[in-house]
């Protein structure tokens, strides 16, 4: 059990500036993914924190003692790697095996450690069998017990599912999920996949060009985005510029169209602001042939259907340009494109952001 | 319905299995009479004792020669030690560049063929300037096994080069970093194992090199097994087909033995090897 902290992390390769002064804490036994599309220094991050990477400034704390200069092979952190990393040479037990055999543990304690992990991981059946004998979610399988072996102090997965097929992921998500919070170990995360991370973490870190976006229970990084970044990058936004109204209302868009706003802001009338809001928070009502829309709602048209299962996100044309909105699929359905509906915002989903 | 698209071609593969197109052959033998017809003349030339008369006589000759026996010796002591010292010295070299310099490769690449350009009568010249620095080494035969790391450098450094480039080097490093191995450890129980197929076609390489070698050693004025072959040619025609004979046995022979050896000590061998056996 270990609390891991990261100090004004800084890493720079030549010009590149990947990390510009990370700031983390993981308390022990907490999960943590970090979140950012691709380059914004999540695999330099972690590298840094298991000692694959020199970090440019900053220090690394475990359990309040700085090992920002002890190198990789004493910091005892399990690391997963994105890639296939298994010794070609070993089969799955001797994999497992590998690390306490380093260690100089003896055959016994070897054998009994590997087959407990192998058993959590759901693989004794697959022991014997070499990497190339295993299937690529078997070998990530294989890969964490290797990791858990060693007992490690803090856990560490850079995309370890990305390069499995979609079933496959969710499983084995769930999985590591599972192991993780019954081993009760630190865990740093690394997914450009957010779904992946608002499903398995204890706390979200979103990242965006090596500096550090937002900090949060999933929840709250998926209602309350604190940037347009993360508002943008976790789950689908539509976005709009406008102006303050008053403390419950907003104006969007040239035609300057009421949106109703629940949150309080305190913002002074006539502050431009950024309008958010989520597509499961747009609703539609049909509108009698030929009428115009009652009080409270905006005129629209149906563009297009995008069927995503239980829900269908639907395109619509609107005043204030073009908005998405998430509709159970079953009342999709009846709005085919081309038919003229109401909208009605409801105001617990509209987000107020500074420009 | 993936069965159904599967079954198919495997029996294709499979009637292309049993029966090999006929250019396929034609080509195949070919190349294996072009091998095939020297060698056998020469076999039949060396057991030729007198016209139409047949028999080991030239082959006794050679093996009761103690000049035959010690220079191959000599030889293969040689191989051996040129052998070793090229792998000592190029496996961690290689693997540090591939791990840490991988901008150095190209750097690598060039100074690897440098004895190709070098003539082998340079190369003795040079060597005559450190004669006056290690004066002991004048006169010894280690000399040679120094001289044979250098020339086998460029197979050397190529076979683990390929070896290495064929696995991830770096993420295996740092899987065996990650759950407590030290460098050498990973060098010794991760990389060396899964490159044994490199390490093995350097060491025969540098085998086929060094008993083969005679520009140097002539000059030298050592008998090593080319030195001894060159003479007993130039002196003996039975004899010397009956010599080449042999050596093409016994430069077999130890290749065959070197793989065998390899084959034993590397129980947990990589993958391609378990799978084939
Ligand atoms: N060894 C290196 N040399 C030079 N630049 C590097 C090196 N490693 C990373 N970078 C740069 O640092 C930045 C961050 O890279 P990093 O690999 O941490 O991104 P990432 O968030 O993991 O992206 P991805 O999702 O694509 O894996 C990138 O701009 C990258 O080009
Ligand atoms: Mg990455």
């Amino acid at each position: 059990m270990a609390k891991l902290e990261l100090r004004g992390i800084r890493k720079e390769f030549g010009e590149v500036t990947a990390l510009e002064g990370l700031s983390l804490e993981v308390g022990s036994g907490e999960f943590v993914s970090l979140l950012g599309p691709s380059g914004c220094g999540k695999t330099t991050a972690l590298r840094i924190v298991a000692g694959f990477e020199r970090p440019t400034g900053g220090e690394l704390l475990v359990n309040d003692q700085d090992v920002t200069h002890v190198p990789a092979n004493r910091r005892n952190m399990g690391m997963v790697f994105q890639a296939y990393s298994l010794f070609p040479n070993m089969t799955a037990k001797q994999n497992v095996e590998f690390g306490l055999r380093v260690r100089g543990a003896d055959r016994a304690e070897r054998h009994r450690r590997a087959s407990e992990l192998l058993e959590l991981v759901g693989l004794s059946a697959r022991a014997d069998r070499y990497p190339h004998q295993l299937s690529g979610g078997q070998q990530q399988r294989v890969a964490l017990a290797r990791a858990l072996a060693i007992q490690p102090a803090v856990l560490l997965l850079d995309e370890p599912l990305s390069a499995l097929d979609a079933k496959v992921r969710v499983q084995l998500r769930e999985e590591i999920k599972r192991i993780q919070t019954q081993l009760g170990i630190t865990t740093l995360y690394v997914t450009h996949d957010q779904e992946e991370a608002l499903s398995v973490s204890d706390r979200v870190v979103v990242m965006s060009e090596g500096r550090l976006e937002q900090v949060g229970v999933p929840a709250d990084i998926y209602r309350n985005p604190r940037t347009p970044f993360v508002a943008e990058f976790v789950g689908t936004m539509n976005r709009f510029d406008g102006r303050v109204e008053g403390p419950d209302a907003v104006a969007i868009g040239s035609t300057g169209t009421r949106i109703p706003v629940l949150e309080p802001h305190g913002r002074g009338v006539g502050e431009p602001v950024l309008v958010l809001i989520r597509p499961e928070s747009v609703g539609l009502e049909e509108l009698p042939n030929g009428a115009a829309p009652a009080g409270g709602l905006m005129e629209a048209t149906v563009l297009l259907h995008t069927f995503l299962g239980a829900v269908t996100r639907m395109g619509l044309e609107s005043p204030v340009g073009t908005l998405i909105a998430d509709l159970p699929s079953v009342r999709a359905l009846t709005l085919s494109p081309g038919t003229r509906v109401g909208i009605r915002i409801d105001p617990s989903g509209v987000r107020l952001l500074s420009p | 319905m993936a069965a159904v698209t599967v079954e198919p071609s495997a029996a294709v593969a499979a009637a292309r299995r049993r029966r090999p197109s006929f250019w396929a052959v034609f080509w195949l033998v070919m190349a294996a009479l072009y091998f095939l017809v020297p060698l056998y003349s020469m076999v039949q030339f060396s057991l030729e004792v007198a016209p139409h008369r047949y028999g080991f006589h030239w082959y006794a000759q050679i093996f009761a020669d103690p000049l035959f026996r010690s220079s191959f010796l000599l030889s293969l002591r040689l191989a051996i030690e040129t052998m070793l010292i090229g792998l000592v010295l190029m496996v961690p070299t290689v693997y540090w560049v591939h791990l840490r310099l991988p901008k150095l490769r190209p750097v690598m690449d060039m100074v690897a063929i440098l004895p190709f350009v070098v003539p082998p009568v340079a190369l003795v010249v040079g060597l005559s300037g450190v004669f006056t620095v290690a004066p002991w080494l004048l006169g010894s035969s280690q000399i040679l096994a120094l001289v044979y790391v250098i020339l086998a450098l460029p197979f050397t450094y190529r076979s683990l080069d390929a070896g290495m480039r064929a696995i991830d080097v770096r993420t295996l490093t740092e899987a065996a970093q990650s759950v407590g191995a030290p460098w050498w450890k990973t060098l010794f129980f991760v990389i060396m194992p899964n490159i044994r197929t490199a390490m093995l076609g350097a060491a025969f390489l540098t085998l086929a090199i060094v008993m083969g070698e005679y520009t140097i050693s002539s000059l030298l004025l050592f008998n090593t097994f080319a030195v001894y072959i060159y003479y007993i040619g130039n002196t003996e025609a039975y004899q010397a087909a009956a010599l080449a004979i042999i050596s093409f046995v016994l430069t077999w022979g130890a290749m065959m033995g070197l793989f065998f050896l390899s084959r034993r000590t590397g129980a947990a061998g990589p993958a391609g090897v378990a799978v084939t056996r």
